[in-house]
């Protein structure tokens, strides 16, 4: 009878992921609703890393461990978890949504004949039954989803979903076990992780930042945002599609595979808020959303927000921005 | 080289959704709809690959109803030389496994050198059905890639990591690549492109019957807009120009911006 919670702790080159005890957080809080015992599993050669985990309040950290598995390859793990996941017989078995877990989870999931209820953003329990919830349509709408079938039950969170402080530490050390497990053929071979060329522009300093996404609809049309970041002492920067398309460098990208920011004044011009620029921002302190669509997912973060054509809106701005500069 | 791109057709982007009545999945009914972004990169990934290495055959694939023959007449125009139309009309609620499953048995038997797609789809937004699909194909797989290198006997691909890290992979061929947007420019269909598409097989088939009636893993009971987590000021009431100025007036005064 599958019982438990496992939890998939990552870890790249021996430090961990603060989404892992994000996903630590989230197994705990399902164990505590549903009266189920939270366990983690570390991929690795040895047990060392696993020790790191231990010191939250978990039943036990098992240590999955190959020679194959000292470099991250999607054949490597699936294999491997899947070995964990048949040793330990697990009812939910929970991840972070990280660029690691999309790459090799669904494979996993694959080889038990099903799929992950992926990119969660919550998840709550009723009656003993758990209900997934999940942001459909490029964080337009949100889609509650309930797993079918015989367990385990594959769910991943997306980063940010739940606190890695909310994860609760243990008195003393969990017990940590040891699974030597076999690893198939692994058909890729990893090269060293390497960053671009040193960024040219540090976003993470600016206190001001203009921000565009689609709405600006022409590189042309850059100028007239770029009037009023100099007015206001500002960097440019954009969502994804903007430097997709080349109209400005890559340093200047917001999200999730660009640069996270802080500023003190973030303001979003035309940009939706797909979750993968709302990483890279959300932190910001005041907040500004222009955009045509009352529903774009921005406003939802937005201090203030106007609903209409940024053409409109930014030379209006401007001016009176001046005007109360003196 | 036999290169396979599966596209899929998604919601507009601008699009302007609405729940439909038993809050199961948005009203599909005035929909417009265009081909899913990263999807259109994969193939101009594929085009690009078939121009560089002396030819072969990109082979468009797409599963869903007959309006997504316009994502496949219009990736024909750009230059794929045939495609493949799993004809089904309700994937809204096809999950990632069974969407994957249904794609296998559409295309197994082509044993093609490439199979791409891209890293996820707008609409659903699994980010599985590419991974699913290599595992029931028995392929090598790696997710968003922003760099092929197939000048090799085998593959070398550069993946995207998270907060501006890369890393290159070195993988046996066949395999399937899932694709990153922005891996390079896309190309426009010229009018002789459009022409030429005009004389390209679409081969429809029937999806895979066991495939599609399959119970789903996950079910949808319901769908409704986000709840707000922050208290946002609407400014201008519908007239952007006064929402700006009255911006203006709050940046000063309570953000203390200036």
């Amino acid at each position: 009878m599958p019982n438990g919670i496992l939890v998939f702790a990552e870890h790249r080159g021996g430090a961990f992921n603060k989404t892992s005890f994000e996903a630590v957080a989230a197994a705990q809080q399902l164990g505590a609703s549903l009266g189920q015992p939270v366990s983690a599993v570390v991929l690795g050669t040895d047990a060392a890393l696993a020790s790191q985990v231990a010191t939250y309040k978990l039943d036990k950290v098992v240590s999955v461990e190959n020679p194959k598995l000292s470099d991250y390859t999607p054949d490597g793990y699936a294999d491997a978890m899947e070995r964990a996941v048949r040793a330990l017989d697990p009812q939910f078995v929970i991840m972070p949504h990280t660029y690691l877990v999309r790459d090799y989870a669904p494979k996993l999931a694959a080889r038990f004949g099903k799929d992950l209820i992926s990119d969660c953003v919550r998840a709550s329990v009723a009656d003993g039954a758990v209900t997934f919830s999940r942001r459909i349509f490029q964080g337009k709408i949100d889609a509650d989803v309930v797993a079918n079938g015989e367990p385990p039950v594959f769910a991943t969170f997306q980063s940010g979903a739940y606190r890695a402080d909310q994860a609760e530490r243990g008195g003393e050390a969990a017990a940590v076990e040891s699974l030597p497990v076999e690893v198939g053929e692994v058909r890729m071979q990893p090269e060293e992780p390497f960053q671009e060329v040193k960024q040219a522009v540090d976003l993470t300093k600016a206190d001001t930042i203009i921000a565009i996404g689609r709405g600006i609809k022409g590189q042309e049309h850059i100028a007239l945002a770029q009037q009023l970041a100099d007015l206001l002492g500002g960097e440019i920067a954009a969502s994804r599609p903007i430097c997709d398309a080349g109209w400005l460098p890559i340093d200047r990208q917001i999200g999730s595979s660009g640069q996270t920011v802080t500023p003190k004044l973030y303001i979003a011009l035309g940009i939706s808020g797909a979750i993968q620029h709302l990483v890279g921002m959300k932190n910001s302190s005041t907040i500004v959303a222009v955009n045509k669509d009352p529903e774009a997912p921005i406003f939802d973060i937005a201090d203030y927000g106007i609903v209409g054509d940024l053409f409109e809106v930014i030379p209006v701005l401007t001016e009176e921005i001046k005007k109360l500069k003196g | 080289m036999k290169i396979i791109v599966l596209m899929k057709q998604v919601a507009n982007k601008d699009a302007i959704l609405r729940i439909n009545k038993s809050e199961t999945w948005i009203e599909e009914g005035d929909l417009s709809h265009e081909v899913n972004e990263s999807d259109g990169y994969a193939l101009e990934e594929a085009l690009r690959l078939k121009e560089k290495h002396g030819g072969g055959e990109v082979v468009v694939c797409s599963l869903g109803p007959q309006r997504v023959k316009s994502v496949i007449k219009d990736a024909l125009a750009r230059g794929a030389d045939r495609a493949i139309h799993v004809v089904s009309d309700d994937t809204a609620q096809l999950g990632p496994y069974a969407a994957a499953k249904v794609l296998s048995e559409a295309i197994k038997d082509e044993q093609a050198d490439l199979v791409l797609t891209g890293l996820q789809s707008d609409d659903n937004g699994y980010a599985q059905t590419g991974v699913i699909l290599a595992e029931l194909l028995g392929l090598p797989h790696a997710t968003i890639v922003i760099e092929v290198d197939a000048s090799g006997e085998g593959l070398r691909v550069k993946r995207e990591l998270e907060s501006g890290w890369y890393q290159w992979y070195a993988m046996t061929r066949p395999a399937l690549l899932t694709i990153q947007s922005g891996i390079s420019q896309i190309r426009y269909a010229t009018l002789k492109g459009i022409m030429a598409a005009k004389k390209k097989e679409i081969k429809e088939l029937a999806p895979d019957a066991e495939a599609l009636g399959a119970a789903a893993h996950q079910r949808i009971t319901k769908v409704y807009f986000p709840q707000k987590t922050k208290q946002t000021q609407f400014l201008g009431d519908g007239d952007a120009k006064a929402g700006a100025a009255q911006l203006a007036e709050k940046l000063r005064t309570e953000a203390r911006i200036f």
